[in-house]
């Protein structure tokens, strides 16, 4: 015989492990007597399919990827089910379970990952498991069979798979998951609203920003989840898929250099020249990767440097998809977008399908599709080749067909030439020929006029550019630029009220099911529609709707005023204007104990205390809240103060109780979120010493009665009150500015105070709708049930400890200077 | 870069990702003054100086809208990588980036 083979041994006979032997095998079959370790106790097999082995849809001998011939075959020793302990590299030995040692000359760590297990009370009990390798499919489907509920930590690929697989086994399943949206390392907030969706259909419930407290138990086994919020969730199965952690406990022990992985360099070669690492296990370039696709890359440099070649491995880009039947997820890339990113989006809300292709510097960075991937692979070749898409930028997002049909062709003449049975509008599914059809029929010359009659451009409004080149083409000079009711922003077409009327109609009830209907443009708002939106869905679903904090401005986020030098000013409520001394002592009490350099009377009748940490701002709070005031809203797009004169009660001239009636307009009103800020005044008569006839909403008392006035201001424009109507009675004025500000409330757009929501929609419109009684009533009615739940002092919230975070440093402080 | 060279930088952990907000902020206060940490809606993290190159206002205190944020008093916008305004405002200083890592869902603020 000729010389001694080199000796090749592998510990893991995973996806990378066995790869590597391929791929070695594939270009010199002879040069090495190999080994491999396998601490499982089976061939090699392909673990992304474990998902649908546990959904019933495959069983594992179809995911076998090489069967016990093929080690035959090629003359490689398998030690299956035996677990290599200890590596000797100045020895050049590894140890296995049941004393075996074996001599390489080159060494293979392929051992891929640990699933994390978190360090929960409970964590030990029978039913706790992860999902990893056949043993897990075959522990949950053991489980299923029992049926019940399972409960599965971790909304990423791995979780929302095993939930699905579990569903299909027959059992309910909820997701818990910390994020407040699934997959968040993959999708971004529109597609994982979408996902949601999707899975509830499926019966996988999911449970978002959830902090899971203990894991219950009862005879040794788990009983269910608490929750750090004490919701408790039964269950007979956990399933933990919070993570996975590169198997690094050999090559550490073995005094191989790791980080998160074992380090390599791009010929795959760890800190010990003769010891290579692949897989999950791996770090590249600082990157452990857990998928499969870099593994192919990093096996093929392998094979190239173990049979004495020059290769490199470089890093891989990624992409990932969703093994849920039915349910068509795809991400590469910077999904997310960024600065000095373009996006371009397209929603289909009809079909759920949602589509975001980034672009960077003319080329494609990323993408998310939801509902229709089929496009998916193109995205990523042209990321993956860098293409210039510049040119294709227009129809980019209909996809690869669309595309390419139109390729190179000026877009013009590219339209001239579509047959008429090409689909322009996808959302509404009109082709080419319906749409000209149209124009010449009916004689339409608007964009308008095509959305009513055909539907085209009607949904998303991508094809707008299409159906206007239509529009050019079949009518010469006679085509008229649209001018349509003003954006939201430039995240949409649609107008403020086209907004409202379709989150009542379709009952809307979140930010992105809004955006998901309406077919924003962008992937999640911009700082002006988020707001908007927030404030849309506050007022049609009052006590249902959960605010949205980041959607608000700083101000409201944390109920007081940011000042210039970042610090926050503070007024509390003094209900019409009239405080006692003991709310003045625990004022003065408050400005002393906290330091705070400035107490100054607003021109609101009121007090301020600027200068306030915002750190400080809970303590302040608690201390005002004990002597019973509460936050006066001086920040708020809401009822701010009301004013009032002295009255009937001191006053010469008085009429009316104007105080008593101030404050108890103030009293019902407070907490209330408006399109706008909302001041009022009352003054008992027509002196007005209150300036009641330059507010949003004013009365002048009178002898037989009260006027009430709206759409006053004094601030950027000085504009008086117009009289809205006259009663008799407390009784009736109270109703009637109830009514009114419902009607504002509910039909003025975001930041419209209400003298321009008066000019837009005319004083005489605002009139008809309280006049009628019934309407009033109607309006009144429907303000008291969202004040139920408006009347709840946002300051005694936070004393409680809502939102915590939003005052207190991340870290303590650090006694260092940052780099 | 070699892998295999000993990192110069020292890193603090100053909490976990998920302490900070989506689309919001958190501050770190420092020997320097206070350091914001942001977190974008695509679950990106940035950290900055908290001062706006404008007249000094608190980012953190701002809206976090895709990668960059709107500052509470005066509405530049500041891109998070870099720290300089955007638009109108380019050009006009910046904030000054601090380095951060993430680390197993950790933050690590680097000094040398
Ligand atoms: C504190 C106060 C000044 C004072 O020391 O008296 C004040 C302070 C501010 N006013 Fe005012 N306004 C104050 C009474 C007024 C009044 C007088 C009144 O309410 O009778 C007016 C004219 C009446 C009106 O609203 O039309 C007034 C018209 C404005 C305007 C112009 C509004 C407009 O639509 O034209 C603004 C700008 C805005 O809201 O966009 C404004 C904005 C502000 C802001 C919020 C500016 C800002 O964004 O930081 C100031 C907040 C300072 C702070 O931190 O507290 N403030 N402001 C008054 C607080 C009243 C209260 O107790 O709540
Ligand atoms: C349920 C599931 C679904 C997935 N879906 C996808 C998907 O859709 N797309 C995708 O790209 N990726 C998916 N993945 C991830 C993918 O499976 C992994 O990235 C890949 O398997 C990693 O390959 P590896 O060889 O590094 O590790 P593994 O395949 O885990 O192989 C490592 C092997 O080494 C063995 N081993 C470890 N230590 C020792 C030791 N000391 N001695 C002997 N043997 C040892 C282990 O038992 C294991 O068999 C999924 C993973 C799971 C679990
Ligand atoms: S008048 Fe101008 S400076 Fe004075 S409080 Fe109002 S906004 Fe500030
Ligand atoms: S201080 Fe930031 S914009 Fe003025």
């Amino acid at each position: 015989m000729s010389q001694p083979k080199e000796r090749l041994v592998v510990i893991g006979n995973g996806m990378a492990g066995c790869r590597a032997i391929e791929e070695v095998l594939k270009r010199d079959p002879t040069r090495y007597d190999i080994t491999v370790f396998g601490a499982e106790p089976r061939v090699n097999y392909n673990r992304i399919m474990l998902s649908p082995v546990l959904a019933g849809e495959k069983t594992f001998d179809e995911i076998v990827i090489n069967d016990v011939a093929w080690y035959a075959d090629n003359g490689i020793t398998l030690h299956s089910g035996r677990k290599v302990i200890a590596i000797d590299p100045a020895a050049k030995l590894v140890e296995a379970e049941g004393g075996l040692s074996v001599a390489y000359d080159r060494l293979i760590l392929a051992c891929g990952s640990d699933p994390v297990r978190l360090p929960l009370p409970g964590a030990d009990l029978e039913g706790v498991v992860t999902f990893r390798d056949l043993d897990d499919v075959e522990a949950m489907v053991a489980a299923a069979e029992r049926g019940g509920r399972a409960i599965v930590i971790g909304g990423g690929l791995l979780g929302l798979e095993a939930a699905y697989g579990l569903v299909r086994r027959g059992m309910a399943a909820t997701v818990i998951h910390l994020m407040d949206v699934l997959m968040e390392r993959q999708l971004d907030e529109s597609a994982g609203f979408l996902l949601r969706e999707a899975l509830a259909e499926r019966g996988v419930e999911t449970v978002l920003g959830a902090h899971s407290e203990a894991i219950l138990g009862e005879n040794g086994r788990v009983a269910g989840l608490k929750l750090k919020d004490g919701t408790v969730i039964p269950g007979d199965i956990l399933v933990m898929a919070v993570g996975i952690r590169p198997a690094t406990g050999l090559a550490n022990a073995a005094g191989i250099v790791c980080g998160r992985g074992v380090v390599v360099d791009d010929q795959m070669r760890t800190s010990d020249p003769a010891i290579f690492a692949i897989g999950e296990c791996a770090e590249h370039r600082g990157v452990a990767y857990g998928l499969v696709a870099p593994i192919w890359d990093m096996c093929r440099t392998l094979g190239e440097v173990l049979t004495g070649a020059d290769a490199a491995y470089e890093g891989s880009l990624l992409q990932t998809r969703l093994k849920v039947s039915g349910v068509d997820v795809f991400s590469a890339g910077k999904f997310g977008g960024g600065e000095g990113c373009e996006d371009v989006v397209f929603r289909d809300a009809g079909r759920g399908v949602y589509k975001r292709v980034v672009i960077e510097d003319g080329k494609v960075a990323g993408a998310v599709l939801f509902g229709d991937a089929a496009d998916g692979g193109w995205y990523f070749d042209l990321m993956r080749t860098g293409a210039d898409v510049a040119e294709l930028r227009d129809t980019l997002i209909f996809g690869q067909a669309i595309t390419e049909a139109l390729r190179g062709v000026d877009p013009r003449s590219a339209v001239a030439a579509m047959p008429d049975s090409q689909e322009v509008c996808g959302c509404n599914g009109v082709c080419k020929g319906a749409i000209t059809g149209a124009i010449t029929e009916l004689n339409l010359t608007t964009l308008d006029g095509v959305r009513a009659h055909t539907k085209a451009s009607a949904s998303c409004g991508s094809c707008t550019p299409l159906v206007e080149q239509l529009l050019q083409l079949t009518l010469g000079d006679g085509f008229e630029v649209q001018t349509g009711p003003k954006p939201v922003c430039a995240c949409t077409q649609h107008g403020h009220d086209e907004v409202r009327k379709r989150i009542l109609a379709e009952s809307l009830k979140s930010l992105p099911a809004v955006m998901q209907a309406l077919e924003w443009h962008s992937p999640d708002g911009c700082s002006s529609c988020r707001p908007a939106l927030n404030y849309y869905l506050l007022c049609a679903w009052p006590g249902d709707y959960r605010d949205d904090k980041q959607s608000r401005f700083i101000n409201e986020r944390v109920h007081a005023n940011i000042q210039k030098d970042g610090t926050y000013s503070v007024v509390p409520r003094m209900w019409g204007g009239v405080t006692t001394p003991n709310e003045l002592r625990a004022i003065a009490d408050v400005a002393d104990k906290f330091q705070i350099p400035t107490v100054k009377v607003t021109g609101g009748q009121r007090i301020d205390l600027l200068g306030v940490k915002k750190d400080d701002l809970p303590a302040v709070w608690a201390d005002l809240n004990a002597a019973g005031m509460v936050s006066g809203h001086a920040y708020a797009k809401g009822l701010r103060t009301v004013k009032t004169c002295v009255g009937s009660d001191w006053c010469r001239f008085g009429t009316q109780d104007s105080t008593g009636l101030g404050i108890r307009l103030e009293k019902f009103m407070w907490g209330s979120w408006t399109p706008a800020k909302v001041k009022l005044g009352v003054s008992g008569c027509p002196r007005n010493c209150a300036e009641a006839t330059c507010k949003d909403i004013g009365v002048i008392c009178v002898d037989s009665g009260y006027e009430i006035h709206i759409g006053g201001a004094a601030g950027l424009h000085i504009r008086g009150t117009e009289i809205l109507t006259r009663v008799a009675t407390e009784e009736e004025a109270v109703w009637t500015i109830c009514a009114v500000t419902q009607l504002y409330r509910e039909r003025g757009w975001y930041l419209e105070r209400i003298y321009k929501w008066m000019d837009r929609v005319g004083l005489a419109s605002i009139q008809a709708e309280i006049e009628d009684p019934e309407n009033r009533r109607a309006l009144h009615d429907r303000f008291a049930y969202s004040q139920r739940f408006s009347r709840i002092d946002p300051w005694a919230e936070r004393v409680a400890g809502r939102h915590a975070e939003e005052f207190n440093p991340l870290s303590r402080r650090l006694e260092f200077a940052p780099a | 870069m070699n892998a295999l060279v000993k990192d110069p930088m020292t890193w603090t952990d100053v909490g976990a990702v998920t302490d900070i907000p989506l689309r919001g902020a958190r501050r770190v206060p420092s020997a320097q003054g206070d350091i914001a940490i942001f977190r974008t809606g695509d679950g990106k993290v940035f950290a900055l100086m908290d001062k706006c190159p404008h007249k000094g206002g608190p980012l953190s205190q701002g809206i976090v809208h895709g990668h960059a944020v709107a500052c509470p008093l005066h509405n530049w916008s500041i891109e998070l990588a870099t720290g300089e305004p955007l638009g109108a405002d380019r050009g006009k200083g910046c904030a000054p980036v601090v380095p951060l890592e993430v680390r197993d869902g950790r933050l690590l603020l680097g000094r040398t």
